[in-house]
């Protein structure tokens, strides 16, 4: 029913996850250890505190005599304060460890996220994405600074309480120890049922957020077609199914602590009862029985605790399986075997090029072309012709499935990504903004720019007279992907941005489509100039922008299917020259007459 | 109780019938928990006298039922206290929710998606935090606390005086730790709120990331706040890390001064060895109190700020209000879809965007829009509807000044094309018929919607057909498709009026002249404004305002304006002349 059904029921191996996970911790190794020691010294020497209460009964307060009794206190003082420093030490030790290990696996995360194939945006919500990098990043947060370390203090007291009991009684300690195998029960029954139960919520949150993220962005589409009501039925169920997942949930928790609580009851019955009557009959202190009342409950603290652990290892552990899947996820799947940088002109070549989107849907189709240095191409061709794909094989944000695409005689895929999408100066249909000043968002791709050049291109692309009017002009904050602006003013930004890195070519993708009339002229005029020295690959719907280009490549259908400057295609009277026919038919119909006239007599 | 507290406290007293039988349980187990040292210290008593075995079973039995009822009471408490706490997360989600869908635009405009998104997970789990678990533990803390400190008192006086001692301590540590924690928490919580919107918004627009190299850039600015929240996270640390230790050392020392005056109680027999015993088991009793103390209070300060966080959103007033008393247009039926524009001005955060624009539009009529970037087309029809809101007495439809007639009729009989429209993750038939419901009528209606959208024409494209599902916001529609699935959208209301904002700026020409005849057709019945900047989307307009800076600048028909000779003449010139060049 659900797209990620597949997310809920994946079967992994906790012990390969952990053992990925604890690899985190390498890097932090001197930490590492001295929390490990810390931990160690301060268990130590909680241990020894009831070991002195014991010392009291069976020295003093048995015997009746007061000799010696400063002895332990000063002792205890000792302890009490080694253990305050030590505590400190681990805590900060280890919580500041957990900080750095998400520091490293957020920045991880998100350098993957910066690498990863446009494909994978395409199937992946934003919303789910974003989860990874905050609340499971969290869930694994606890895992280092308050689990992973911890379960070793636990580890520790638990050997170091078996060892004390073995030592004062192993008889007793037999006795406490017959619980464990009901311990072991209980908890793996604990364990299975958490675990699930902890996958279903997280995956259920992961929904949250992705409708959270849809429905804020799109509050005004719903907001005009009155569908509050209706998404809010929609936030509503998937919120319900949260609830309901959580609650299900407590119920292990519910059971799992009690139950634990109660083994340790039994626990202490069993050592009264054995206990008592092993003092009675004189084989056993009455000092040591109080010790090992006293260790009992210690016992257990640490057990309880390790299954409180639990909790966290269970949401670290369906959480760490989604950020590892993120991570497995390749960045490319085609890597070429050596790096190589065009060096000529920077002829580009299409061969026999195929792409689909989806498996078989071919958007391409044997498209095979070629566009050399200084040249001025511009694509036509009605929606859905396969256009814009183009653009996104050129500048891989997807791979070809057949033929090649080569720069100077070298594949693509050999060239290092930075060093390709350089050379590109891109204008999309579709105008991003970031948040930040108009300043930022034109200089975008580069770390510095000197203010007059800026000036100079701010004012090439005719941006400046409406950038003037902002408050604070190239200083203003745009809001959140520009939402202040018109797109018409975002047009305007992304040329001055395209133009910053002064690419080797320019590639227009139905750039000139928001501008008014006006405004389109006068960046007619600009892209004019620039063109003079630079490859160009313009996409248009009107044919007005590229009917003065070198070269007219008309596409229908995923194919190329007519190539030539505007008056040769106008001659062939194919595909071209009724895009051209129905784009103004609007004008007089003379006007289109001598059209046919003009094309008529270069022809002959 | 500060007031942000009181305003969560609806929240919760609609459960207080639950509530009440948790906190039954919570009593029960708490007490029976306090009863077992009592047991114990009896025990000891008689094994310091030499009982027999049988009544060493006794004293086991009891444990084991105490035990027993304890942890019954503990399963039941823990289900329904913290269920509640479930119950609560989820009112508060649909009404924070609820909330989102009443503000307006101009306020997604202000406010980053992912700081919200952060508001309601993140921020709504540090809220539930404190209604739930930290509730629950202070209460068993609180009632552990008063009733060991009173057993031990029953015990020996004079022993709990000086295990108290250090208390005024305790307290004092917590107070100061608490708000020290609670005001840089708040720095940590927007921290992670700065880190979700950098992600969400580098996420939104990988495309222009990647083609500008700017991957490196954006990973610094990610690894700028990532740090900073390691640095915020730090100074808490410390505190906790004083924090915790602190507690421990005053409780030790509590433990020190019952083994330093206790012993010499025992010894000159003021009191028995099992009353040693059984104090000292309180006294460990107390310490997961104190503990949990700390614990808590770190919940509550965490959830304090978060629940304020969330208060900043639900306390925003929403801009764009229902009317106080709305007029008689109360069904989509009787509008006749006349529009008059009286005298409009309209500022945007200060910035004058339209200065005076008076039109009338008669019922099934059309107005077209056209004027340079940024002159104000877009507001102008966006007043509409109120995704801004007019001045009052500027914007009327059928003589109502829009702010008087109801949103949702308002909203309904306007079918609203933007310009860069946002469709959700469905299939495109879901998309199609998003503003109405579905059945037999309507599936037809979609289909007419479709043919005259020319969406019918890329169905071949289409995998499953209009079945096929668009991935987040349509990414893999091109924005010529994503435009006709929401002309097709808008038709679906079936509008009285219909507004097309630059609705085809991305779609071609060929498939733009085949919506427009098809329009033709269907407009005659309805009131049109089409915003454009294109003449040839205009030209047949009962009026044209041409529009700059915010002024009408021109008005008139087609006609009227080619021979007036002003700007509309200049710009359908040039436009005529782009069509002469290209014939040359």
């Amino acid at each position: 029913m659900m797209p990620y059904d597949d997310d809920l029921f994946t079967k992994s191996y906790d012990s390969r996850l952990m053992r990925r996970l604890l690899a985190y911790l390498r890097p932090h190794r001197v930490e590492v250890f001295i929390a490990v020691s810390a931990i160690a010294g301060h268990s130590l020497m909680q241990l020894g505190l009831p070991y002195l209460t014991k010392l009291a009964i069976d020295r003093h307060i048995m015997t009746g005599s007061l000799n010696g009794l400063e002895e332990i206190i000063i002792l205890c003082l000792v302890l009490l304060s080694s253990c305050f420093v030590l505590e400190y030490i681990e805590t900060y030790t280890m919580q500041m460890m957990g900080q750095k290990i998400m520091f490293d696996l957020r920045m991880e995360i998100y350098r993957h996220l910066q690498h990863l194939d446009l494909r994978f945006y395409d199937t992946n919500p934003v919303g789910r994405l974003m989860t990874r990098v905050t609340t499971d990043v969290d869930a694994l947060n606890e895992l280092f600074s308050s689990g992973v370390i911890s379960i070793f203090r636990d580890v520790v007291l638990l050997v170091g309480i078996m060892i004390l009991l073995l030592w004062m009684d192993w008889r007793l300690a037999l006795v406490a120890f017959s619980v464990l195998p009901l311990i072991m029960v209980v908890t793996h029954w604990f364990r299975k049922n958490a675990r699930e139960s902890y996958r279903k919520v997280r995956f259920l949150i992961a929904r949250i957020n992705t409708f959270l993220q849809e429905n804020i962005t799109g509050m005004a589409t719903v907001q005009l077609f009155r569908q509050e009501k209706n998404n809010f039925d929609k936030f509503d169920s998937v919120n319900q199914a949260h609830r309901d997942a959580n609650i299900d949930s407590i119920f292990y928790y519910a059971t799992f602590y009690p139950t634990i609580e109660f083994i340790g009851a039994l626990a202490t019955a069993l050592i009264i009862w054995f206990g008592g009557g092993w003092s009675l009959q004189g084989t056993l202190t009455l000092g040591a029985l109080v010790a090992f009342l006293q260790y009992s409950q210690r016992f257990f603290r640490p057990i309880s605790d390790l299954s409180e652990k639990f909790n966290i290892l269970q949401s670290a552990m369906a959480s760490s399986e989604r950020i590892f899947d993120l991570l497995d996820t390749p960045v490319r799947s085609a890597k070429f075997q050596e790096e190589q940088r065009p060096s000529g002109g920077g002829r580009i070549v299409f061969e026999n090029v195929w792409f689909a989107y989806n498996n078989e849907d071919y958007i391409l189709r044997d498209v095979s072309f070629a566009i050399n240095p200084g040249e001025r191409v511009g694509i036509v061709g009605s929606t859905g012709a396969g256009k814009t794909t183009l653009i996104n094989l050129l500048f891989r944000f997807y791979e070809v499935n057949k033929g090649r695409i080569t720069i100077d005689g070298i594949d693509i895929r050999s060239i290092p990504l930075d060093v390709l999408r350089e050379r590109f100066g891109l204008v999309l249909q579709d105008v991003f903004l970031f948040s930040g000043t108009v300043r930022e968002n034109i200089a975008i791709g580069k770390r510095s720019i000197e203010e007059t050049d800026l000036r100079a291109i701010v004012d090439s692309v005719n941006a400046k007279s409406f950038i003037d009017q902002l408050p604070g002009g190239l200083g203003a904050e745009l809001g959140e992907r520009g939402a202040t602006l018109s797109s018409g003013q975002k047009q305007l930004l992304s040329f001055a941005r395209a133009l910053v890195s002064s690419p080797k070519v320019l590639i227009l993708d139905e750039a000139t489509s928001n501008i008014d009339t006006e405004t389109e002229l006068l960046i007619q005029e600009a892209l004019h100039r620039l063109m003079s020295n630079r490859t160009t690959l313009a996409i248009a719907h009107r044919l007005s922008t590229v009917q003065d280009m070198d070269r007219i490549l008309v596409f229908h259908k995923g194919k190329l299917r007519e190539s030539g400057s505007h008056q040769e295609l106008l001659t062939q009277r194919g595909l071209y020259f009724k895009l051209y026919q129905l784009q103004y038919k609007d004008q007089e119909t003379d006007s289109s007459f001598s059209v046919m006239k003009t094309s008529f007599s270069s022809s002959q | 109780m500060s007031s942000p507290l009181r305003k969560l406290l609806p929240y919760v007293l609609s459960y207080r019938k639950k509530l009440a039988l948790g906190f039954v349980f919570l009593l029960v187990t708490t007490t029976i928990q306090l009863v077992s040292p009592w047991v114990l210290k009896y025990a000891i008593d008689e094994l310091m006298l030499g009982v027999t075995r049988s009544k060493l079973i006794g004293y086991a039995g009891a444990l084991l039922g105490l035990a027993v009822l304890g942890g019954a009471g503990r399963f039941f408490m823990r289900r329904i206290i913290i269920g509640v706490s479930r119950l609560i997360e989820y009112d508060l989600r649909n009404r924070f929710f609820s909330h989102l869908q009443q503000l307006s635009l101009s306020y997604y405009q202000e406010n980053r998606t992912g700081d919200l998104m952060s508001r309601a997970t993140n921020d709504l789990n540090a809220v539930r935090m404190m209604v739930g678990p930290a509730i629950m533990y202070s209460s068993t803390t609180g009632i552990t606390f008063i009733v060991a400190v009173f057993l031990m008192w029953a015990i020996s006086p004079r022993l709990t005086f000086f295990v108290l001692l250090p208390l005024p301590l305790v307290s004092l540590a917590v107070k100061s730790f608490g708000s020290a924690i609670y005001r840089r928490s708040e720095l940590i919580q927007a921290q992670l709120a700065k880190m979700s919107a950098i992600t969400q918004e580098t996420l939104t627009g990988v495309r222009v990331v990647r083609a500008y190299n700017r991957e490196a850039l954006e990973i610094e600015r990610f690894k700028d706040a990532n740090y900073e929240y390691v640095e915020r996270s730090r100074s808490v640390i410390r505190l906790q890390g004083i924090f915790y230790p602190s507690l421990a050392l005053l409780l030790g020392l509590s433990g020190l001064a019952v083994l330093a005056i206790g012993t010499r109680e025992v010894v000159s027999a003021r009191m028995s060895l099992g009353d040693f015993v059984a104090f000292n088991a309180y006294l460990m009793m107390l310490t997961w109190p104190m503990i949990a103390f700390g614990w808590v209070t770190n919940i509550l300060q965490r959830g304090l700020a978060a629940w304020k966080r969330m208060l900043d959103v639900l306390e925003t007033e929403p801009t764009i209000k229902a009317p106080v008393a709305p007029s008689i247009v109360s069904n989509v039926g009787e509008t006749k879809g006349a529009i008059t524009f009286k005298e409009l001005s309209f500022s945007y955060r200060d910035r004058p965007v339209l200065r005076n624009v008076s039109a009338v539009i008669k019922p099934g009529q059309s107005l077209g829009v056209v004027g340079p970037t940024g002159s104000g087309k877009s507001t102008l029809v966006n007043l509409l509807p109120r995704l801004f809101d007019p001045p009052e007495g500027t914007v009327f439809i059928d003589d109502h000044d829009v702010r008087d007639i109801p949103l949702a009729v308002l909203r309904g009989f306007i079918g609203y094309v933007p310009q860069e429209p946002i469709l959700f993750s469905d299939s495109i038939i879901k998309n199609v018929m998003f503003g109405s419901h579905s059945n037999k009528k309507s599936l037809d209606a979609a289909e007419q919607a479709i043919e005259i959208s020319r969406l019918d024409k890329d169905l071949q494209g289409f995998p499953k057909g209009f079945e096929t599902e668009i991935g987040e916001r349509g990414i893999t529609l091109s924005g010529g498709q994503k435009q006709r699935v929401a002309i097709a959208r808008a038709l679906m209301v079936d509008p009285k009026i219909l507004v097309l904002d630059d609705a085809l700026s991305a779609v071609d020409t060929q498939t733009e002249d085949e919506i427009f005849s098809h329009l033709h057709h269907i407009m005659r019945e309805r009131t049109s404004v089409v915003v454009s900047h294109r003449i040839s989307a205009v030209r047949d307009a009962d009026l044209i305002l041409v529009l700059e800076d915010g002024r009408v600048h021109e008005r008139g028909t087609h006609n009227e304006l080619v021979d007036a000779g002003g700007v509309y003449a200049n710009l359908y010139q040039k436009q005529q002349l782009q069509a002469e060049l290209e014939e040359s």
